[in-house]
């Protein structure tokens, strides 16, 4: 027997504090909001940021769409997706465009996002500076002070060493012009998709029991040095097996059969509608 | 002469205790014994420093340790908070300013523009595991330079000047001799061309010929740039090589103070004569 | 016919969870809930302890439906309180008015109210004992009877001048207090922070401290304990002055009759412990002298090694020191969560397979910049 759950798990209370702590987010962009963070049903380090902030805003008119390494059929996102339908019965969609609310881990969708849509990222690691600094009692006064000087450094010396910058995923951002921001696991190929986005973007970290956000259309600058400009990750010479897109991200894979090595693209439902429209067009 | 012009740094009453302070020793200096109160145990590690810097000369400050000198050093790099006292520089606001109050913002914007400092220490003052050119970079960075190549070219002219061959540059400190250490220390004290260096015992620790290089370094880089320096030491041999003009430190105060060669030939505080029939 | 998106994750979630359940009931085994309150108390005490919640059946439910993994258990009933409602705050609960089953001291041979050992598995020998594959429900009903008839009609009469406020022992701090040895400690009302609905921040309150470290994993708990008295870094072999198990009454306040008044609302177990570490302080006149200073353990449950534990952190976070990490209350009080803990170690099987090809990329071109130097 379960007992009857309320809608979005949640109580109001939690659902209301997690809500300001959104506004103050909004109000400043990039910097990181503490939050008295909830236990849910889904383990920590598995996206219960992200699922309370989206907990906190689903309304029964929206329509949700959950990815995980940009398929809407990962398991994990299916696990969360059930957590989310299961307490709320709002409708879910695979198509970025009829979403509503995306809750995403590891990627910006392909597809450009609308005014209106929110985008809710799940983070591992919120703090930017934390390599740099290991505590968090300093790296709160350093952000304080705006002094970044310990991530630059980094970057230095990892041109110094290896002749670029050695970030992969994760790549740090300076929002609004004042706050570096890590802006999730997202691959330095999406990266660019945030600046003056006019989607909400939104940021959970369950575990680290932080909140921030970007507001629709804000400069979201990535660090680079002004001779040593921000990379993305490269497919040179690479595409897409089943559409021969080269200016999306693709997953590496192998041929069962074959062993032969190919790429694809790695948002599931991007491929799917690519495909679509492709074959429409033939029959048409 | 230097009387009309007006110092570069100044500071006066400049106190720095360590712990609560209470009603016995707090307005009542004459109870502090040798800079401690037997009652709530703070400790005064400065009390009423005041002293001024001229553009282009030498002052050294000597003491044996626990005179305050490492302390007063650090108030100056805002490596602690002053207790009480005023802080100005010629170069900041046209030392109308008492930088002690300012906001931390500011006190970084001096540390990092007007200030060059060397540690006794080279821990305290480098990235020991990353390379030179890194700890070089890294007051540039911290004064908004954003190029890369600029950054490279301008650390590896320093490191020239400092005597540190090019195939070490990429090395870090951590695989350096001490002497090595405090020359990437000096460089790294001079990315921005701060007006005023401080130098907190740069030499205690290295042997005697390691020293003289050290000391004939800094010597060669204050006649070229005109920096105004601050030397600490505990070593009168090294204030007497350096410094034009001397305050010498006991317990937290200054007990004399005077041109190096007048405190050398006639010390009048009894403490100061030690230290010089020490040197002799 | 269009393009169709692949299906398949939540069936394989279905499938999943069912060789899990397959996996718990292949035996043809349904361990009952009252079993695991009865046989293995210890886990059930340990769970509740580690997910601040007080309940033997539904920490025993929890345990049979994680199939015994602690750090599951705990997750589960986590989630659980996480729902509940919060009807009433206890009034504060004074530990003297601890009905003690079991209270010893390491410090002093003979303490006020006596040492009782109580149950403990502190002096069996560690024998695996085959017996108890034979050991069937009957025989251990048959020795609860044998039991409770001989041994406690001896101690019956006993037992009868020990209820009330006899039951309640003189603690052993309160002694070297009135020998002025442990100073009085001052007094605060300060209320005390929650850390399930206020955010953590940095530097944290004793309150916070104590409620992280009584919710930490017993492991972990242990194993940072054991650090600080083995000495690294900083040496220190600190005495038990009293270790206490036994049953606290909880009572909440309420003005429904008019008047304030206290009701009983029933009793927790629980395991307290109050620890003496020799420090230096200072008297009046300057002079450095050696005393005792004290750290302090409370458990829901018998839970000794954690609270000890507990203790001894908890006098490391009140004096940090730069060369302890165990003092360091960011380093203690953000690892020793179950649920966090395991679930960020855990977090790495889910794909990472984005980040990774992230990753390879940056490494084939350093590489490829490299080969071309």
């Amino acid at each position: 027997m379960i007992r009857e759950k309320h809608f979005a798990f949640l109580d109001e209370n939690s659902k209301r504090e997690i809500r300001r702590a959104l506004l103050k987010a909004v109000a400043i962009p990039g910097y990181q909001v503490p939050f008295a963070s909830r236990e849910l049903p889904i383990a920590r380090g598995w996206g219960t940021g992200g699922v309370q902030i989206t907990l906190s805003l689903v309304g029964k008119g929206d329509t949700i769409k959950v990815i995980d390494q940009g398929s809407d059929e990962s398991v994990n996102a299916v696990s969360l997706r059930s957590l989310i339908q299961e307490t709320t019965g709002v409708s879910s969609t695979i198509h970025t465009a009829q979403a509503t609310l995306i809750q995403t881990r590891h990627r910006i969708p392909e597809r450009p996002l609308k005014e209106g849509q929110i985008l809710v990222l799940q983070v591992p690691l919120p703090e930017p500076l934390r390599n740099v600094e290991p505590s968090e009692y300093k790296t709160k006064k350093l952000h304080g002070e705006a002094d970044y000087s310990g991530v630059w450094l980094k970057m230095f010396e990892d041109i110094m060493r290896y002749g670029q910058v050695a970030t992969d995923a994760d790549h740090p951002v300076c929002v609004n012009g004042r706050y570096v921001m890590a802006p999730s696991p997202i691959p330095r190929f999406d990266n660019p998709k945030m600046n003056g986005s006019p989607a909400l973007m939104l940021f959970g970290a369950g575990r680290e029991k932080k909140i921030y956000a970007v507001p629709p259309y804000t400069k979201v600058v990535s660090l680079a040095f002004d001779d040593y400009l921000f990379q993305r990750e490269r497919f040179a010479g690479k595409k897409c097996r089943l559409t021969g897109l080269t200016n999306v991200y693709l997953d590496e894979l192998t041929d069962e059969k074959t062993g032969e090595v190919y790429y694809q693209t790695n948002d599931s439902s991007y491929l799917l509608e690519y495909l679509n429209r492709e074959k429409e067009g033939e029959t048409e | 002469m230097k009387e009309q012009e007006q110092p570069v740094l100044t500071l006066k009453h400049f106190n720095k205790f360590f712990g609560p302070g209470c009603p016995y020793c707090r307005e009542k200096p004459e109870n502090r014994r040798n800079g401690y109160c037997p009652k709530c145990h703070t400790v005064y590690a400065c009390q009423d420093i005041s002293l001024s810097l001229y553009r282009g000369e030498i002052v050294g400050i000597v003491g044996e340790s626990g005179s305050g000198k490492s302390t007063l050093m650090q108030a100056l790099y805002f490596d602690n908070a002053a207790t009480g006292g005023e802080y100005h520089l010629e170069a900041y606001q046209n030392g109308k300013e008492n930088i002690f109050s300012s906001s931390r913002q500011q006190q970084k914007w001096v540390r990092n523009m007007l200030l060059g400092m060397v540690y006794q220490n080279p821990t305290m003052g480098l990235k020991m595991n990353f390379s030179a050119r890194s700890n070089i970079a890294e007051k540039m960075i911290a004064a908004g330079n954003r190029n890369v190549h600029s950054m490279v070219a301008r650390s590896d002219v320093l490191l020239d000047q400092v005597h540190i061959p090019p195939a070490r540059r990429k090395d870090s400190p951590c695989n350096f001799s001490g002497g090595m250490q405090q020359r990437v220390q000096i460089a790294k004290a001079l990315a921005n061309e701060p007006p005023i260096l401080l130098l907190d015992e740069v030499t205690t620790g290295l042997d005697l010929s390691v020293q003289a290089d050290v000391l004939e370094l800094i010597q060669e880089i204050q006649r070229e740039r005109q920096n105004s320096v601050l030397v600490v030491s505990h070593d009168l041999s090294v204030i007497r090589m350096l410094a034009d003009r001397t305050v010498v430190m006991l317990n937290g105060r200054i007990i004399e103070e005077g041109l190096t060669d007048q405190i050398l030939e006639d010390p009048q505080h009894p403490y100061t004569q030690q230290l010089v029939y020490s040197l002799l | 016919m269009g393009y169709v998106a692949v299906k398949g994750g939540a069936e394989a979630i279905r499938e999943s969870n069912l060789l899990e359940k397959y996996q718990r009931c292949r035996g043809g085994r349904s361990v009952c809930v009252d079993d695991i309150c009865g046989n293995l108390k210890k886990l059930v005490d340990c769970v509740m302890s580690e997910s601040s919640l007080y309940s033997p059946e539904l920490a025993a439910l929890a345990i049979k439906q994680a199939q015994g993994d602690p750090a599951e258990a705990v997750f589960i009933l986590r989630a659980h309180r996480s729902t509940l409602p919060r009807l009433y705050v206890t009034t504060v609960t004074d530990t003297s008015g601890m009905q003690v089953e079991r209270r010893i001291s390491s410090s002093f041979k003979d303490i006020p109210g006596g040492q009782i050992l109580g149950a403990s598995p502190d002096f069996q020998h560690r024998l695996l004992d085959y017996d108890l594959y034979e050991e069937t429900c009957g025989d251990a009903r048959a020795f609860q009877e044998q039991y409770e008839e001989e041994i406690l009609r001896e101690i019956g009469e006993e037992k009868e001048k020990q209820t009330g406020e006899a039951g309640r022992l003189p603690r052993v701090v309160d002694y070297l207090r009135s020998q002025n040895l442990i100073p009085e400690p001052v007094l605060s009302d300060e209320a005390p922070h929650d850390i399930t609905t206020e955010p953590l921040v940095f530097p944290s309150t004793r309150s916070i401290r104590l409620q992280i470290l009584t919710r930490g994993m017993t492991g972990a708990v242990t194993a940072l304990g054991y650090a600080k008295i083995r000495g690294f870094g900083i040496s220190h072999h600190p005495n038990i002055g009293e270790l206490r198990v036994g049953s606290l009454p909880l009572r909440i306040a309420s003005d429904l009759s008019g008047t304030r008044e206290e009701y009983y609302i029933g009793e927790v177990e629980a395991t307290e412990v109050e620890i003496f570490m020799m420090e230096e302080q200072q008297e009046e006149n300057e002079k450095s002298v050696l005393g005792i200073g004290l750290g302090y353990g409370l458990c829901f449950g018998q839970n000794e090694a954690k609270a000890i534990a507990m203790s001894v952190l908890e006098y490391s976070m009140e004096h940090p020191n730069p060369r302890d990490p165990t003092s360091d209350e960011e380093f203690v009080l953000l690892h020793i969560d179950a649920v966090e803990s395991a679930g960020f170690i855990s977090h790495l099987k889910l794909p990472h397979y984005v980040t990774f090809q992230s990753k390879l990329d940056r490494i084939r071109n350093i590489r490829k910049e490299n080969s071309h130097d």
